[in-house]
């Protein structure tokens, strides 16, 4: 997303960091501090909350936003985004909603999901790749679009009536207090540490968000890699749609509403530069827990869900104010 | 082709795609282009062509305000409690208490941008949140009724003078001041040095972080004056007045040929952009569509606005890899 010039100062220090000092110097770090003083201070608040069922209900705050927001990362880091992904959960809902009015099993509801996801994905991969539209308001348009047919289908409607077991997907444990979601959630986001750290295709994702036309010079095919991504991103949100319609056991098109802002939240929250070309996936695993954990706290405290939004808000300033104003204080010491 | 040939020329394929429009709609309802109608259409769009201004400000200097609608519901929000609770406060005062608490929300933004170099889309990420949570928090939740407004603030813009409400004409005066500061004034052509060339700007001797400051002042001003604006004409606040709206702002500064890469853009091609939402949002009821088919035409109709604008402004580059298989 090229809104903003990237003026980065680049200086060649003396002498590198070691492994270790990077880290403690690093974002996720600061992060974990953060986690761990929420946690505390959930605990002191709540004498109920470290109850590993109530733990456990906590996860449900964040895993379908935080599944998007890895592959939302993906997107980010490689320059663009989209933000109509929650107007996919509320198409492809609508479309299992219609699927299971005649009658169609968890397995082919799961499949509509799914494959809805990957349309949309694919939609706002061409319209990006191939048109070359800038994806920020590109998708501020299919937002519009695909939500927008959610509502041609259903006006003001409902879709209820999902096979029993399709409850598994949103309601149920693999193991103790394990739930569904949060394992699919933690493999996925093993699976996107791998693809994003460990392999080349990873590495083209930074390489085209520093700097595509070097990218392209390197025989990356950046075009094919940002279409993989919105298709990436499409499947995410498939995924989500299918857990969270199978958690309310109902799908209204205002579904999900407003949560493409809260998974870029989490996303930059957890330290992917907006810009793009930087970010890491245990960076956004960080920080969907802190923001489920501060949103369920709060909840604990009867605080209502807007007055939420606003600590959401401040902590996203705040978390990229804090760094920039350590480091203005400091630049102004040395020049003294 | 010169950037100004290319946006007169987009300017005036927005004017014909109007005029069709309303030909197609009239097919359906022929007393559309009553001149009456038109201008209760533009009544209508008097809000949107407002906001759209003042996002163009922020677009041309390459950046986005999406905390417009938040400062829009959280200023109405702040004046219909005060003409609540001291509706003996003179109007003048409260127009003037929105002007600058919208003024102050904007700067918030600006300063942030400015002092703090953090990206605008996630500065107004941040604050579309926080604006509107303290409408909540300020509010409890609760409505304000229009029988707890008085009428006098609920009146004015809906006050006819020349044939036209007075909120219609305040979108007038607003299209004519913003044409003469972005057409003719060192702020406004710097509006569009900084986002044309943020580098050549600084050696123009322009001070880029500045000039977005003031760019996010001025769309948080025409945001409070509209808080104002909107809740007088739909005699209600509550918290979620205007949800969403930013998208709308933004999408019709897009149909009007507003780059969203910065430094393209005039008043003129804005306007028709906020119209051409205008004249589909208050075409659909009198065409029996239902109004749940709004969203998604709208969707549709910024993709191919962003589409058709896209073709124009596209680098050419050279082809610096042959396809496999084409003939040298």
């Amino acid at each position: 997303m090229s809104i903003e010039p990237q003026t980065a100062r680049r200086a060649i220090p003396d002498r590198l960091d070691t492994r270790l000092g990077r880290w403690v110097k690093g974002w996720e770090a600061l992060l974990l501090v953060f986690l761990v003083a929420i946690f505390a201070a959930n605990s002191l608040a709540s004498p109920y909350f470290l109850d590993p069922w109530n733990l456990s209900d906590a996860t449900y705050n964040f895993t379908e936003k935080a599944i998007i927001a890895l592959a939302m990362g993906f997107l980010i880091i490689a320059g663009e985004i989209d933000l109509s992904v929650a107007a996919i959960i509320a198409l492809a809902s609508t479309a299992m909603g219609a699927a299971a009015q005649v009658g169609v099993g968890s397995a082919g509801l799961c499949a509509i999901g799914l494959s809805v996801g990957l349309l949309c994905g694919a939609f706002n991969g061409f319209i990006v790749t191939r048109i070359g539209l800038p994806s920020i308001v590109a998708t501020i348009g299919t937002m519009s679009l695909f939500r927008g047919i959610a509502y041609v289908v259903l006006g003001d409607g409902v879709y209820k009536g999902y096979p029993a077991d399709f409850a598994y997907f949103g309601q149920g444990y693999v193991w103790w207090v394990f739930s569904f979601e949060f394992v699919a959630f933690l493999l996925l986001a093993l699976g996107a540490y791998v693809l994003l750290h460990r392999t080349t295709f990873g590495r083209a994702i930074f390489a085209i968000g520093n700097n595509p036309f070097g990218a392209r010079f390197s025989g990356i095919r950046v075009e094919r890699v940002k279409f993989l991504l919105f298709l990436m991103t499409g499947l995410a949100s498939g995924i989500a749609a299918i857990m969270l319609t199978s958690r309310l056991g109902s799908t209204r098109p205002s579904i999900a509403f407003g949560w493409e802002l809260e998974v870029v939240t989490m996303v930059v929250l957890g330290g992917v530069s907006i810009l793009g070309g930087s970010g890491t996936i245990p960076g956004i695993v960080i920080a969907a827990f802190v923001m489920g954990l501060v949103t369920f706290g709060l909840g604990l405290l009867n605080v209502p869900g807007i007055v939420m939004s606003i600590f959401i808000g401040l902590m996203l300033i705040a978390v990229i104010a804090l760094p920039i104003v350590v480091r203005q204080i400091l630049n102004r010491r040395r020049v003294t | 082709m010169s950037p100004k040939s290319l946006l007169a020329q987009r300017e005036a394929f927005l004017a014909v795609a109007i005029l069709l429009l309303v030909g197609a709609i009239m097919t359906r309802f022929s007393g559309f282009a009553a001149p009456a109608n038109l201008a209760n259409v533009f009544n209508d769009t008097a809000i949107l062509i407002i906001l759209v201004l003042g996002q163009m400000a922020v677009i041309l200097t390459r950046s986005i305000d999406l905390s417009v609608a938040a400062n829009l519901a959280l200023t109405g929000m702040a004046v219909a409690m005060l003409n609540d609770s001291a509706p003996e406060t003179p109007l003048a005062l409260v127009i003037l208490l929105s002007a600058g608490i919208g003024l102050a929300l904007g700067a918030i933004n600006g300063l942030l941008i400015w002092k703090l170099n953090i990206p605008p889309i996630v500065v107004t990420l941040g604050t579309l949140t926080i604006y509107r949570g303290l409408a909540f928090v300020m509010s409890g939740g609760e409505w304000v009724n229009a029988h707890e407004m008085t009428p006098d603030f609920l009146n004015l813009p809906r006050h006819v003078v020349l044939g036209l409400p007075i909120l219609s004409w305040v979108a007038l005066l607003i299209v004519g001041v913003a044409a003469l500061v972005l057409g003719r004034t060192s702020l406004g052509r710097s509006f569009y040095a900084v986002g044309g060339n943020p580098v050549a700007a600084i050696y123009a001797g322009i001070d880029v972080g500045r000039t977005r400051f003031y760019a996010f002042c001025l769309s948080g001003l025409l945001a409070g004056i509209s808080g104002y604006l909107w809740v007088a004409r739909y005699a209600v606040a509550y918290v979620d007045i205007a949800g969403g709206f930013e998208l709308d702002v933004i999408a019709a500064c897009v149909i009007g040929g507003v780059s969203i890469a910065g430094g393209i853009g005039s008043v003129g091609g804005a306007v028709l952009g906020a119209l051409f939402l205008g004249i589909i949002k208050n075409a659909l009821p009198v065409v029996n569509v239902s109004p749940f088919w709004q969203m998604a035409i709208s969707g549709a109709i910024i993709i191919a606005a962003v589409t058709i604008n896209v073709r124009g402004e596209r680098v050419k580059g050279r082809p610096i890899l042959r396809p496999a298989g084409a003939t040298p």
